[in-house]
């Protein structure tokens, strides 16, 4: 019952805090410079063409009234029509998440997949060999800019060994395996930094466990080393991890702004990039929207595994 | 949570010295950062050519004892152009991590002492702000206020308020179910004292090494935001944007590629050598060699 709700309540915040964020995205974006009409028109627009046209998109309509017509669209999956594309938001989004969504799990899968392992042979082997020189790498891995890895990638291996595409998307109709490849270097690109930073996180968070009692005392009734490692090491020390894995995925999003750009690739990043370059601003709004409420909802399953893998702190919740 | 730790007895600032000369982590660290804190402050006296004064003729050279790290499209000397882009960089992170604890830390540990309605309101202001992602934050923010340095560091420290924010929270939260606040507080001493007297020492570790991986990262997202065009702007040389220049021509002059990327691993290793140091110096439990 207590944890029933503990995510009601958890679940109505994000939903207060989803409506706050649509509010003030679309507040922020009405201070960008530039006016659609202008945009669509051209420079040499006469001036009452470009009063019927705003009349027309509703741009002279109060505040409130502009933010409820987009706002009651977003709920049925309406994000307007580009001023730049002339397709609808919703379709440009659904084309570039192809490229985006599986950038992301690519690029947090590997992530994880590198970094859960070497933290927790670093915390095991303290101060041994193993753990100096994964923290060595780690060290370097999180000094490296992920742009700049990504074109020291672009460097070896597509200039120097070409063995990969050194940009732009194949499109997934070529090939699952022709699509993968050239999300590749980007992925890599984009994991390295956030592997080391987790890989650190995991170690600290594991060793300091590692010095609890409760170590001692799994140990002493029976327990194998391995099983104490995991049962109660490993268990215990993601409540860090898994603070920074929910902070992850909103770098995560952000690193593909760049990346996406450096490897011509037409994904979600680029597309808010271009968006705010020929100032569209309905695709720019719908997009942001789109990613904070991603970031939202991170957030929340975050939160829902703290509770399931401490009760205390949903008790503390409650006191 | 037991990622966090108090201290047992007070140290000097003496025996603290005497640690800082026997941690590796530490002294290394400190001398790159030193290192490149010197260049960036040298640069304002001295740099070895003139980064204003564009040279067409001496365009494009490969690295030689003239121009010990070649020279640009511009013919502009690199060496001197990474010293004065050092300046920049760190300007921007130190003003960005300065604000994200300023203002996080106090919000963070209030909230989770009074534990009312107002830390409810501050904790979900901070996941409102969290919900941002930085680098989108950072590109909508120049965008709209135009690009530039100052915009870059004010953009940069607002997505470091909540970072702040929710570790002193959590690890505030953590630390008042300790025995040892417990009997501060059966001691009759208000939440406010404990607060200051109690949880904030002891929050120090995890803030230091937060502290580093914001200071880095600032470094980091100024390079990419210079990168995108949007943090520091030319003639002004930054780190980022030698490198987003540097992309066109990685076919015939990869140096210009790879000396600026070397610039910032080398300042944001150093500064994260310092505060691992920094940590193992302050914390007891490390020292004792577990």
């Amino acid at each position: 019952m207590i944890t029933f709700i503990f995510f009601l309540r958890r679940i109505a915040f994000s939903f207060v805090t989803l409506i706050v964020a649509s509010i003030v995205i679309f507040a922020i974006i009405q201070i960008l410079p530039g006016d659609p009409a202008q945009l669509i028109l051209g420079m040499n627009a006469q001036e009452d063409t470009l009063a019927a046209l705003r009349e027309q998109m509703g741009l002279n309509a109060p505040f409130y009234s502009r933010y409820f017509e987009w706002i009651l669209g977003v709920m049925v999956g309406d994000f307007g029509t580009s001023y730049t594309y002339s397709v609808p938001v919703s379709e440009l989004i659904l084309e570039r998440l192809w490229v985006s969504l599986p950038l992301a799990v690519m690029a947090l899968s590997l992530s994880t997949l590198i970094a859960i392992p070497a933290g927790v042979i670093a915390a095991s082997k303290h101060n041994k060999l193993p753990d100096v020189s994964i923290m060595g790498f780690t060290q370097l891995g999180i000094a490296i800019p992920n742009f700049w890895f990504a074109m020291l990638l672009v460097l070896v291996f597509a200039i120097k060994l070409q063995w990969m595409p050194a940009g732009g998307f194949a499109g997934w109709d070529v090939g699952i395996g022709a699509g993968i490849l050239s999300l590749a270097l980007p992925a890599i690109a984009l994991a390295l930094p956030q592997a080391s930073i987790l890989a650190r996180i995991m170690r600290s968070a594991l060793l300091d466990v590692l010095a609890e009692d409760y170590m001692r005392t799994a140990r002493a009734k029976g327990l194998t080393e391995r099983m104490t490692l995991w049962r109660h090491g490993v268990r215990n020390a993601f409540i860090p991890v898994l603070t920074i894995l929910g902070l992850q995925f909103s770098f995560l999003i952000a690193g593909t702004i760049i990346i996406e750009n450096i490897f011509y690739l037409p994904g979600l990043g680029r597309l808010i990039f271009q968006a705010i370059a020929q100032r569209d601003l309905i695709v720019l709004q719908g997009l942001v929207l789109l990613l904070v409420a991603a970031v939202i909802f991170i957030n929340l399953l975050v939160d829902a595994a703290y509770a399931m893998v401490d009760p205390r702190i949903k008790r503390a919740y409650h006191e | 949570m037991s990622e966090f730790d108090f201290q047992g007895e007070r140290e000097t600032w003496g025996d603290l010295g005497q640690k800082a000369l026997k941690n590796r982590s530490f002294f290394i660290g400190a001398l790159i950062t030193g290192t490149v804190l010197f260049m960036a402050l040298l640069s304002f006296f001295w740099t070895p050519f003139d980064v204003t004064e564009l040279d067409i003729g001496n365009k494009l050279h490969w690295p030689d004892t003239t121009n010990w790290l070649g020279t640009d499209h511009f013919g502009r000397d690199v060496f001197s152009m990474l010293m004065v882009g050092a300046r920049n960089s760190i300007a921007v992170a130190i003003v960005a991590v300065s604000i994200g604890m300023a203002i996080g830390v106090p919000l963070g540990a209030a909230a989770a002492a009074s534990r009312s309605w107002g830390s409810n309101l501050i904790m979900r202001t901070n996941d409102f702000i969290f919900a941002f992602p930085s680098l989108l934050l950072a590109v909508l923010f120049t965008a709209i206020f135009g690009p530039s340095a100052i915009n870059a560091m004010i953009a940069i420290g607002i997505f470091n308020i909540p970072v702040f924010a929710r570790l002193a929270h959590g690890g505030s939260l953590a630390l008042w179910q300790r025995e040892f606040i417990l009997s501060a507080q059966t001691s009759g001493k208000s939440r406010v004292r404990i607060t200051i007297e109690h949880i904030m020492p002891n929050l120090l570790n995890i803030l230091i090494v937060q502290g580093t991986i914001q200071f880095s990262l600032g470094i980091l997202i100024e390079a990419g935001l210079s990168y995108l065009g949007l943090g520091t702007q030319p003639p002004d040389p930054s780190w980022g944007k030698m490198l987003s220049e540097a992309q066109t021509m990685m076919y015939f002059a990869s140096y210009l590629a790879i000396f600026p990327g070397i610039a910032i691993v080398f300042a944001v290793l150093g500064l994260n050598l310092l505060g691992d140091g920094l940590r193992d110096i302050f914390d007891p439990k490390l020292r004792r060699g577990r």
